[in-house]
């Protein structure tokens, strides 16, 4: 029976020897993008927090779920008014997590008043095509294939600004964001395979299989599809 | 001066590509370099530190829920299996990551001897890799020392 993620045995000791280690940058600028980075591997943790701070952004880096909606004040039924000062602009999680999949974590954090707007995006080793559809239907932003490089997070890094640029508060989904999809052939078929689409980064192209995303029916383009206001 | 400096740069330039050729390292690696800069001279160095750190724990586990009499608990051993194939993943390590693929196969076929071959070419590659690296790095410090600087290495 093929493994999932193969993470659910892990004992509650080992999880707390991964290292319950919080990664904060200094006291934030208001201006700065202020990135929730969640992920259970300390290599992987301590290599997206540096990609991140490279692009400018501010990186709080937690190794659970459970962490991350404690760093937002969503892991209790207390309201979150203290919170409204707490600016999250972009959550990246990893998928597979012990505990809290980053699924369940976007599921909760769409679920919430205070962060449903926040986009979130979900980092994984495998590049299963229910498992992105499942996040995207639920209201990932994007998917990335691991490991990530420098590329996928400056072309986060560049909606973000906008986004953060747009307005302060509700933030409706503007056409403006559609300019990260410029790679992206809406109009003309088939498009070149997205960027945030890595798993035909072998540009060498060989035959796609079954479990890898053909561009044209690229995970970005549904959603674009299903998206309101679009056009 | 000079010469010491141009001989250790072709000599650092040699071995950083023979690396890439046997397998050892693979473009992420690279990816790493480039968060590197001279306010994060170490970086490279710090995060394949913590990388063999998480072997010797991963590791650990595997061969202590290989060791279990009676029943072994494969899924347990694929678990650590899959944050090795992550990590390895993450800083390029190739030779590890590819072993970690065929090591997560044999999990999922509960096939034992297939599990402890893999576990003890794991342990084995990580430490080739771990002296090949530390070499690199020593070729590296020769280099500043000589008061010259790490070329940039192009693979392709």
């Amino acid at each position: 029976m093929p493994l999932d993620c193969g993470v659910s045995c892990l004992r509650r000791s080992e999880m707390i020897g991964i290292g319950i280690r919080e990664l904060e940058s200094p006291p934030l600028d208001s201006d700065q993008v202020h990135v929730l980075a969640v992920d259970d591997s300390l290599v992987d943790r301590i290599v997206i927090e540096r990609l991140l701070r490279i692009t400018s952004c501010k990186v709080t880096a937690v190794d659970s779920g459970w962490r991350a909606l404690e760093f937002l004040g969503l892991d209790d039924d207390k309201s979150s008014v203290e919170f409204d000062r707490l600016k999250v602009d972009l959550i990246i999680t990893d998928y597979c997590m012990p505990g809290m999949t980053g699924y369940e974590l976007l599921k909760k954090i769409k679920e919430s008043t205070s962060f449903r707007e926040v986009p979130v995006v979900i980092m994984s080793s495998e590049n299963v095509l229910t498992r992105i559809d499942r996040c995207l239907e639920e209201g990932a932003e994007d998917f990335l294939l691991k490991p990530v490089k420098l590329a996928d997070v400056k072309r986060l890094r560049t909606y973000l600004t906008r986004d953060v640029k747009v307005s302060d508060g509700n933030k409706p989904k503007v056409p403006e964001d559609l300019s990260r999809f410029s790679s992206l052939a809406m109009v003309t078929p088939p498009p070149p395979p997205p960027p945030s689409i890595t798993s035909v980064k072998s540009s060498s192209s060989p035959p796609p299989s079954e479990s890898s995303i053909s561009p044209v029916d690229s995970p970005i383009r549904r959603m674009e599809m299903r998206s309101p206001g679009l056009d | 001066m000079d010469a010491l400096v141009a001989q250790l740069q072709m000599q650092y330039r040699n071995y950083t590509v023979s690396l890439y050729q046997q397998g050892f390292l693979d473009d992420q690696f690279t990816e790493l370099k480039k968060l590197q800069d001279d306010a994060s001279p170490d970086f490279v160095a710090e995060v394949l530190s913590l990388f063999f750190e998480d072997c010797v724990k991963l590791i650990g586990n595997m061969a202590r829920a290989l060791d279990q009499t009676g029943t072994v608990d494969f899924s347990q051993v694929g678990a650590s299996v899959h944050q090795l194939k992550g990590s390895s993943s993450s800083v390029g390590a190739k030779r590890v990551k590819g072993l970690c693929v065929t090591f997560k196969e044999y999990c999922e076929a509960n096939n034992y001897e297939g599990c402890v071959r893999c576990l003890q070419q794991v342990d084995i590659e990580y430490k080739a890799l771990q002296t090949k690296l530390q070499d690199m790095f020593n070729l590296e410090k020769q280099i500043i020392q000589a008061g010259g600087k790490v070329p940039q290495v192009d693979i392709n």
